[in-house]
């Protein structure tokens, strides 16, 4: 039998570490985006836009992750769509994503007084120049814990990804302990590096709450 | 023709009629004061003229243009028509030239240079250029609402709505916003205040509209809105029996 030795196991989880990384990565930026086009959807004068992005948001925010990589990566098999893995587990993680960031970002855009909003209107401004030099450079500000807060989310979800077969950290951790039989320490490694990447953003994201708690002043 | 035209103007929150067929017209250089109880309809009157309300039914013209729900439309009338608030509702975020630059650069994409040579010609106008540096928050109320002032001036509205200005001002910074729309007034300025400084409105204005249960209940020049209210309604408010 071959020996491993931490160091062996310690490689191959961060080797697999860049994976949840890089899904992590594509999976908030990418939410961000449609995260923001629900944003304004949600905030349109439009009856339907509005409807359409509440009940987007109510549907992905009312059924399990879990169920939306399966209906990703197995519902599209059905049309005859060959979905890798990697697309299935991207495409869930940006759409789940898009649905939480998007009804924060909302919160935080309905926490910023009605007044800005009549005093732009008053001044001329359309929609989109209210939004854009008004309302989001004040709502940017409040939203910047709570959107640090659920990168957290993000990075634990992409662990779901290993049960359609997306190899990141988790799915290594899988892996070297059917070869290494050594489930304690693999499973507790694989722990540790999802702290490692975990704990910073929670702190930062409070201690950014703190701070803009403390300094009211909006400069 | 008047420089606003307000003709049978209602306007229902629900199935409650707040504006209950408003007629005013406010000639050019006007300064009329908008004077009632609380719940009268002032505020929704104003916010009317300057649409952040749509009326139900009626019509509102400004110079001449007719006011339609359209953001076209919308944005004609309001570079016609400036608002003060009660709660000067500056931008936190931007200096005090910052946001008295905004809209010109914004909206009439004015050149920064111009933009700045009249946001600085407007804040001198307040009493304010040297604070154009500042932010909001450094401000007293007084100096926040002069500057709220100076930003509507900026865009050349030809009109003004003040929503009582001065309410939300301790009192000793009243009179520092009252001597601006005084200077305003004398300019020429067309005015519609919402106002509880009877004293202002009886030494500025050319006429008092008085305000009851969503009708124009009186209306004249000072002196005699003032001196010989005609209604029960109107002795009640001014308190004279
Ligand atoms: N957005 C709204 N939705 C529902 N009702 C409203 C709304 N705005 C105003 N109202 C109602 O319209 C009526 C008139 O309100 P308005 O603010 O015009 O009165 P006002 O004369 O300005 O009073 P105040 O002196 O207290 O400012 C009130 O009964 C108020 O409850
Ligand atoms: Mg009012």
């Amino acid at each position: 039998m071959i020996e491993f030795t931490i160091w062996d196991i310690l490689r191959n989880l961060l080797l697999a570490t860049r994976w949840t990384i890089v899904l992590s990565l594509v999976s908030f930026i990418g939410g961000g985006l449609v995260g923001l086009a629900l944003l304004f959807s949600r905030l349109s004068r439009r009856k339907w836009m509005r409807a359409l992005a509440k009940y987007y948001i109510e549907l992905f925010q009312g059924t399990p992750l879990l169920m939306q990589l399966f209906i990703a990566f197995f519902g599209l098999g059905l049309f005859g769509i060959d979905v890798p893995a990697w697309l299935a587990a991207g495409l869930a993680l940006i759409l789940w994503s898009a649905a939480f960031l998007g009804e924060i970002w909302r919160g935080c855009v309905e926490a910023i007084a009605k007044g800005q909003w009549e005093a732009s209107a008053s001044l001329g401004m359309g929609r989109l120049q209210q939004m854009r030099y008004v309302i989001l450079p004040q709502a940017m500000r409040i939203a910047v814990p709570p959107t640090v807060g659920f990168s957290v989310q993000v990075i634990k979800g992409t662990a779901l990804t290993s049960i359609i077969g997306f190899v990141e950290l988790s799915k290594a951790g899988t892996v070297v302990t059917n070869a290494t039989f050594q489930p304690f320490t693999v499973y507790g490694l694989v722990a540790l590096i999802y702290f490692a990447l975990c704990w910073p953003l929670s702190k930062s994201s409070q201690i950014l709450e703190r701070k803009l708690n403390v300094a009211h002043r909006n400069h | 023709m008047s420089l606003i035209e307000i003709t049978d103007v209602r306007k229902s929150f629900g199935s409650n009629e707040v504006l209950k067929g408003i007629n005013l017209d406010v000639e050019p250089g006007e300064v009329i004061a908008i004077i009632g109880k609380s719940g009268s309809g002032k505020s929704t009157l104003l916010r009317c003229i300057n649409g952040l309300e749509t009326i139900s039914d009626g019509s509102i013209a400004v110079a001449g243009a007719q006011l339609l729900d359209d953001e076209a439309h919308l944005k004609a009338l309001r570079l016609k028509v400036g608002m003060i608030f009660q709660q000067f509702n500056l931008f936190p975020h931007l200096t005090v030239g910052g946001n008295v630059m905004l809209s010109q650069l914004v909206v009439r994409k004015t050149p920064k240079p111009e933009a700045e040579a009249m946001a600085r010609k407007m804040l001198e106008r307040v009493g304010l250029d040297h604070k154009f540096h500042a932010y909001p928050d450094e401000l007293s109320g007084g100096q926040q609402q002069r500057v709220a002032i100076a930003r509507a001036l900026a865009m050349q509205p030809i009109a003004l709505l003040c929503d009582e200005i001065t309410s939300a001002l301790d009192p000793e910074l009243v009179a520092e916003v009252l001597a601006v729309v005084r200077e305003l007034a004398a300019e020429g300025m067309t005015l519609l205040m919402v106002t509880h400084e009877m004293k202002f409105a009886r030494d500025v204005c050319s006429r008092v509209v008085f305000m009851h249960q969503g009708r124009v209940h009186e209306i004249g020049p000072p002196d005699e809105v003032f001196a010989n209210p005609q209604t029960p309604e109107l002795k009640q408010f001014l308190g004279v029996h």
